[in-house]
């Protein structure tokens, strides 16, 4: 789960970390007047979405004054700033960050992430920040510094200062990068984090640190132990689709093609996924309906594949381990009829119950293609979205 | 002997007094696992089909001397479990749960390392099917009569994949020697490598089929495995060729976040190791099947 920067920087702030003096607004009201607070002079104004890349889209600005954060307020709220991580649709703004500026005379870039190899919290640093890390992996790769902690010993001093010398750090600021680590990993620890980010770090004319952008997401497996976490929650900012279909515990991706799919089991998913592309089609989504699943949650699946207008056929593939084809195959007969579905459904059953299964779903009555094999399935769910196509 | 459970293998189950607990404790009684009792803190004396219940693993391990251990123990409690399993003495412990916390299993990880080699346990999962040696036993939520006994040793990151995979083997008339999911979570108990080593010294297991997905290092780390240190063939499927970057897709581990890690890379990476890898997920089993035929044209 993600959050905005300005919940980062608080959350980090409380922890320890060094941030400049800023203020929420969701008005252009409320902006001018956060402006006045920092003195009325010039201040940064940053757009409030949960994606990088704002500063070249158009979603930050230096304000010389409380007039020029009026009107670029005024222009941007309300607005989807789209970046170059955002998608075309863009992400909604709704709050703006009005924060002092800050005399920049250099940046780090510094990230923990979950380092899967080693299977424990790396920090990866570099002496060029300002840049995604993904580019700098790309343009100055040897600039990055990586570092593993120990779970059991936590951060030690010792390795946060030989990050600072690697990071040509000299006098006052070593203490201050040495208890910002620190205080990154704790938050990173201690709330249950997946990812925090400062990017950039600052080092002032004046040699003081100061975190210029933060970034925090959360691990929604760990969510249960963490309400305050859960509650910054925007849903605003995620795909409505997404959402819809996590509520109801389904596992939901939308995607750009027109073959909707219902599978149990995020690798058969994947690989359902994969088959159709193979036998010349595009997935319209990757839906996992996960174990045990009864009528009902069949029904909601179908209801969420179906708010996406791109949708021609659906393809339902079940390998039925702890769940139940017979259930299956009425939840499909189910969603057919509730949902008035015009399209052709493709089902394939294997495994559990599957002869009740079957048996329901050929007796229904309904325009429902049953398939043998996950090869017939695509094969056959490939052949009904062409067809569709063609009568428009 | 095929690996890491057999016939004679003693299980325990922590949380068998549980309705999902007593329902799959059932099916592998029924299927010849040699289940000797099960665990639920406070349900101590009681008995659950047939077997008896302890409030501790230790209890159960000192009046049964099991072995090995099946938890069906909510995600928020699993780590616990674990490392009580891990403390008891049990060898093999597998973990069904998806959606543990995954600084809990950072913490389980490094618990594990307290103890010597001889005496440290192996986990299995989380968040996968479980583990199976058809027609000897099994722990897990996976349907049994889809492994027919054989000599292919098969392991993936993904439960119903691993059933596909299974199933088209039957229809092709491959046999299984041992099935073991790995599970889907970013951290894990044991990797396809660990897995793949214990497939290798197998006498029961002449080839391995193993079933990757996206995200992470494992099958590249396999990889590297299979071409240094394995004489056995290693037949692979690699899922999500059409995944998009940066997505999240159903398993917690199952994200491309780093070079090295979509579909289409693992394959490469694991072709150059000498590895037939299957085009696409209807043909695992006659993948499988074109390797088995030829080892056996070549020791006839």
């Amino acid at each position: 789960m993600d959050i905005h920067e300005h919940q980062a920087k608080n959350i980090l702030a409380t922890f320890g970390v060094p941030i400049p003096a800023g203020h929420l607004a969701f008005s252009p009201e409320q902006a001018a007047y956060n402006c006045r607070r920092l003195g009325g002079g010039s201040c940064v104004v940053k757009a409030q979405v949960h994606s990088g890349g704002r500063g070249e889209a158009g979603g930050v600005k230096l304000c010389k004054d409380e007039q020029d954060v009026r009107e670029f307020a005024t222009r941007l709220l309300g607005t989807a700033l789209v970046t170059r991580q955002s998608g075309a649709g863009g992400k909604p703004v709704h709050r703006l960050w009005v924060e002092a500026v800050t005399d920049i005379a250099r940046e780090i870039y510094l990230g923990f992430v979950l380092d899967r190899k080693s299977e424990r919290i790396m920090i990866v640093a570099s002496g060029h920040g300002g840049m995604e890390i993904e580019e700098l992996a790309e343009s100055d790769p040897d600039s990055l510094v990586r570092m593993v902690i120990d779970p059991a010993a936590g951060l030690v001093e010792f390795q946060a200062r030989e990050l600072a010398f690697k990071l040509d750090l000299t006098g006052s600021q070593i203490g201050d990068f040495v208890n910002t680590l620190r205080a990154c990993y704790r938050a990173y620890r201690d709330l249950d984090a997946m990812m925090v980010e400062i990017n950039p770090l600052a080092i002032t004319g004046s040699g003081e640190l100061v975190a210029l952008d933060a970034k925090m997401s959360f691990d929604t497996n760990a969510l249960y132990r963490r309400p305050d976490i859960l509650g910054l929650r925007d849903t605003g900012q995620e795909d409505s689709r997404e959402a819809t279909a996590a509520d109801n515990g389904l596992a939901y991706v939308g995607l750009d093609g027109d073959i909707g799919c219902i599978i149990n089991g995020a690798g058969l998913a994947m690989a359902t996924m994969d088959m159709i592309k193979l036998a010349g089609g595009e997935p319209a989504n990757f839906l996992d309906i996960g174990g045990g699943a009864s009528p009902e949650r069949v029904v909601t699946a179908f209801r969420v594949v179906m708010t996406d207008p791109n949708v021609r056929v659906i393809l339902v593939n079940i390998f039925a381990g702890i769940n139940r084809c017979d259930w299956i195959a009425e939840g499909v007969v189910q969603a057919y009829r509730t949902l008035d579905l015009k399209l052709p459904v493709v089902v394939r059953l294997s495994g559990t119950n599957v002869a009740e299964g079957r048996q329901i779903i050929e007796t229904s009555g309904l325009p429902l293609v049953s398939a043998d094999t996950l090869a017939d399935a695509a094969t056959a769910a490939f052949k009904a979205s062409s067809q569709q196509g063609k009568g428009g | 002997m095929a690996i890491l459970i057999d016939s004679q293998t003693r299980v325990l189950v922590q949380g068998m007094s549980g309705r999902i607990g007593k329902f799959h404790s059932q099916l592998m009684i029924e299927y010849g696992t040699n289940v000797v009792g099960g665990v639920t803190p406070g349900r101590g004396g009681e008995t659950v089909l047939d077997r008896p219940v302890f409030n501790t693993v230790r209890d159960a391990v000192n009046s049964t001397r099991a072995t090995a251990s099946l938890l069906f123990v909510p995600p928020a409690f699993a780590a616990d479990a674990m490392m009580e399993a891990a403390d008891a003495g049990i060898r093999t412990c597998v973990c069904v749960a998806d959606g543990i916390p995954a600084q809990d299993m950072m913490r389980v990880k490094r618990y594990l390392k307290r103890y010597p080699k001889e005496r440290k346990m192996r986990l299995i999962g989380p968040n996968c099917a479980g583990i199976i040696s058809p027609g000897k036993g099994f722990m897990g939520i996976m349907p049994p009569e889809i492994y027919q006994l054989g000599r292919v040793g098969i392991v993936g990151r993904s439960g119903t994949l691993g059933y596909e995979a299974a199933s088209q083997m039957q229809s092709l008339g491959i046999g299984v020697s041992s099935s073991i999911g790995i599970g889907g979570d970013p951290i894990n108990g044991s990797s396809f490598r660990d897995i793949l080593e214990l497939f290798e010294a197998d006498d029961e297991t002449d080839a391995i089929m193993m079933i990757g997905e996206i995200g992470g290092p494992q099958e590249a780390e396999a990889a590297d495995y299979v071409r240094d240190r394995m004489r056995k063939p290693v037949i692979a499927y690699v899922a999500g060729l059409s995944a998009p970057k940066g997505r999240k897709m159903g398993h917690a581990g199952a994200i491309i976040s780093a070079f090295g890690e979509s579909a289409q890379e693992k394959v490469a990476i694991l072709q150059d190791a000498g590895i037939a890898v299957a085009p696409n997920p209807s043909l695992m089993g006659q993948t499988v099947a074109d390797v088995v035929n030829r080892l056996a044209q070549k020791t006839s």
